[in-house]
């Protein structure tokens, strides 16, 4: 039976997010979203400022808890809804095995001022999975070298630009291999000229078929890196297709009137 | 020592007031003096950090009974004198029922000082901890990193460098406030320095128990400085 076992696997979504509801005090932000991600995907969404992009992705790793919903990572039940609308979130040893599959990259780094770049790279492996030192060190060098910063290892993120800090945050990410990476705007807190190198290292990810789901104001990485745009306003999905197709006819009258505004 | 004795002494020390040899003299007793102080400082300090970082903790828990709590203890702590605490504990404390104990000077002083004290290093730490920035925690949380951890780990050293000017303060003012244990008649090195001051006529223990004090802040100023500089490889 391995074989029907691998199958089941491979066709488990690794988020099922089916409608998610989120209130901030009175204003609703997410109304009724809902997506689901299969292994491999680049999910670029898009849309205006205070649509919900973001709080739709800090939902996903409970970074901010829905009012109503349901979020499955992987074939494990993050949270859910009972039939009396009562939200109900898995206990916390279980909640954060499950979020720990999930790795993420802030608009603002947050890298940990007080440790090196190296330092940034092995602290969760070293705490939350209790590897020795020794055991670590060559991962974080591998993943440096990956993004261009061996040379960087032991400087301050202080002493980094923009788009290295940017880079050393996806390393720090990778360091504990999640199966599914999020990006919250990763570039929109770079100057200009820096947004490339972020970029293609989120493009190499892409290419090496790491899911991701990545909110984003760059629309060529959107319409060049990922397999699916989603397109949200209001706190909702309105469309949901290939990137190709998104960008060449847009569906909705306010996706097209969005792209047009960012192209 | 007899009446005689005491009187030449004294003459003894008027005729040497400026003198190596009374210097020498009242050294010893000085340095007792600077013994107690030295307790009563370190004691308080190694117990008052440790459970006003507790309190801190506590008053930022989300149980908001808790809070309101430690609120009220630092409340009571900062608001009346650190001297009628002191005296509260020793001298009433034995009446309180329940939690009623004599407890002899020393260690009266030390819990006065400690309770007092952990007040105040509290709302350092709470103020240390609140400035540390929410991304900080959810770095650490996407990370995996449980509560204690993110605390231990990425939270509380950055604190350490923030809080080190107040706490230097606070450390430098501890010092000089051992001073006030001369109420429970204990010999600290303010107390030493007025009874020789008062036996001999002189006020040249009042000079040398300044030196005192100064090298002891001194000292405590030269560890918070090193402290800083270690802190000074990175910036925030």
């Amino acid at each position: 039976m391995p074989s029907t076992t691998t199958e089941l696997m491979d066709v488990t979504p690794m988020i099922a997010a089916r409608k998610l509801y989120k209130r901030f005090g009175r204003a609703e932000v997410l109304k009724g979203v809902s997506l689901t991600i299969d292994k491999g995907e680049v999910i670029a969404v898009i849309g205006p400022s205070g649509s919900g992009k973001s709080t739709f992705l800090r939902c996903l790793n409970h970074l901010e808890v829905i009012d109503a919903g349901e979020i499955v990572i992987e074939g494990d039940t993050l949270v859910d809804t009972d039939a009396s609308g009562c939200c109900r979130y898995a206990p916390e040893p279980e909640l954060r095995r499950i979020c720990r599959k999930m790795g993420m990259v802030f608009q603002q780094f947050n890298l940990f001022p007080h440790l090196t770049v190296l330092q940034n790279i092995t602290e969760a492996p070293i705490t939350v999975k209790g590897l020795s030192r020794e055991a670590v060190i060559p991962q974080a060098e591998e993943l440096l070298r990956k993004v261009g910063l061996l040379e960087k290892r032991d400087a301050y993120p202080a002493r980094l630009s923009g788009g290295q800090k940017q880079r050393v945050a996806i390393a720090r990410a990778l360091a504990m291999e999640p199966d599914i990476m999020l990006f919250d705007e990763p570039t929109s807190a770079l100057d200009p000229e820096l947004t490339g190198e972020v970029l293609r290292s989120m493009r190499q990810l892409a290419d090496e078929r790491m899911t991701m789901l990545v909110v984003t104001h760059e629309m060529a990485f959107a319409r060049d890196v990922s397999t699916r745009v989603v397109f949200m306003d209001e706190g909702e999905i309105l469309e949901a297709r290939a990137a190709r197709e998104m960008f060449a006819s847009p569906a909705h009258p306010r996706t097209r009137a969005f792209l047009e505004h960012m192209l | 020592m007899t009446i005689q004795t005491r009187i030449g002494r004294r003459l003894v020390g008027v005729a040497r007031h400026d003198g190596m040899t009374y210097f020498l003299e009242i050294l010893q007793p000085l340095l007792e003096g600077t013994g107690v102080t030295l307790h009563v400082f370190l004691l308080t300090l190694a117990l008052s950090v440790p459970f006003g970082l507790g309190l801190a903790l506590l008053r930022l828990s989300p149980w908001r009974l808790v809070g309101r709590v430690v609120n009220g203890y630092i409340w009571l702590m900062r608001g009346t004198p650190l001297m009628l605490q002191m005296l509260f504990i020793y001298f009433a404390l034995p009446f309180v029922p329940v939690i009623g104990v004599r407890l002899p000077d020393f260690p009266a002083a030390i819990v006065a000082f400690v309770l007092n004290y952990a007040a105040y290093f509290a709302e350092i730490f709470r103020a240390g901890i609140q400035s540390i920035e929410r991304g900080q925690y959810e770095a650490a949380k996407v990370l995996g990193l449980s509560y204690g951890q993110t605390m231990r780990r990425v939270v509380l050293p950055q604190v350490v460098k923030r809080i080190l000017p107040p706490m230097s303060n606070e450390t430098i003012t501890l010092v000089k406030d051992t001073s006030l244990i001369y109420v429970l008649a204990m010999n600290d090195l303010l107390r030493a320095a007025r009874g020789l001051v008062q036996r001999d006529f002189t006020t040249m223990p009042f000079v040398v128990a300044a030196a005192f004090y100064l090298l002891m802040t001194l000292v405590l100023t030269w560890g918070f400085q090193y402290l800083e500089k270690r802190h000074a490889v990175y910036d925030d």
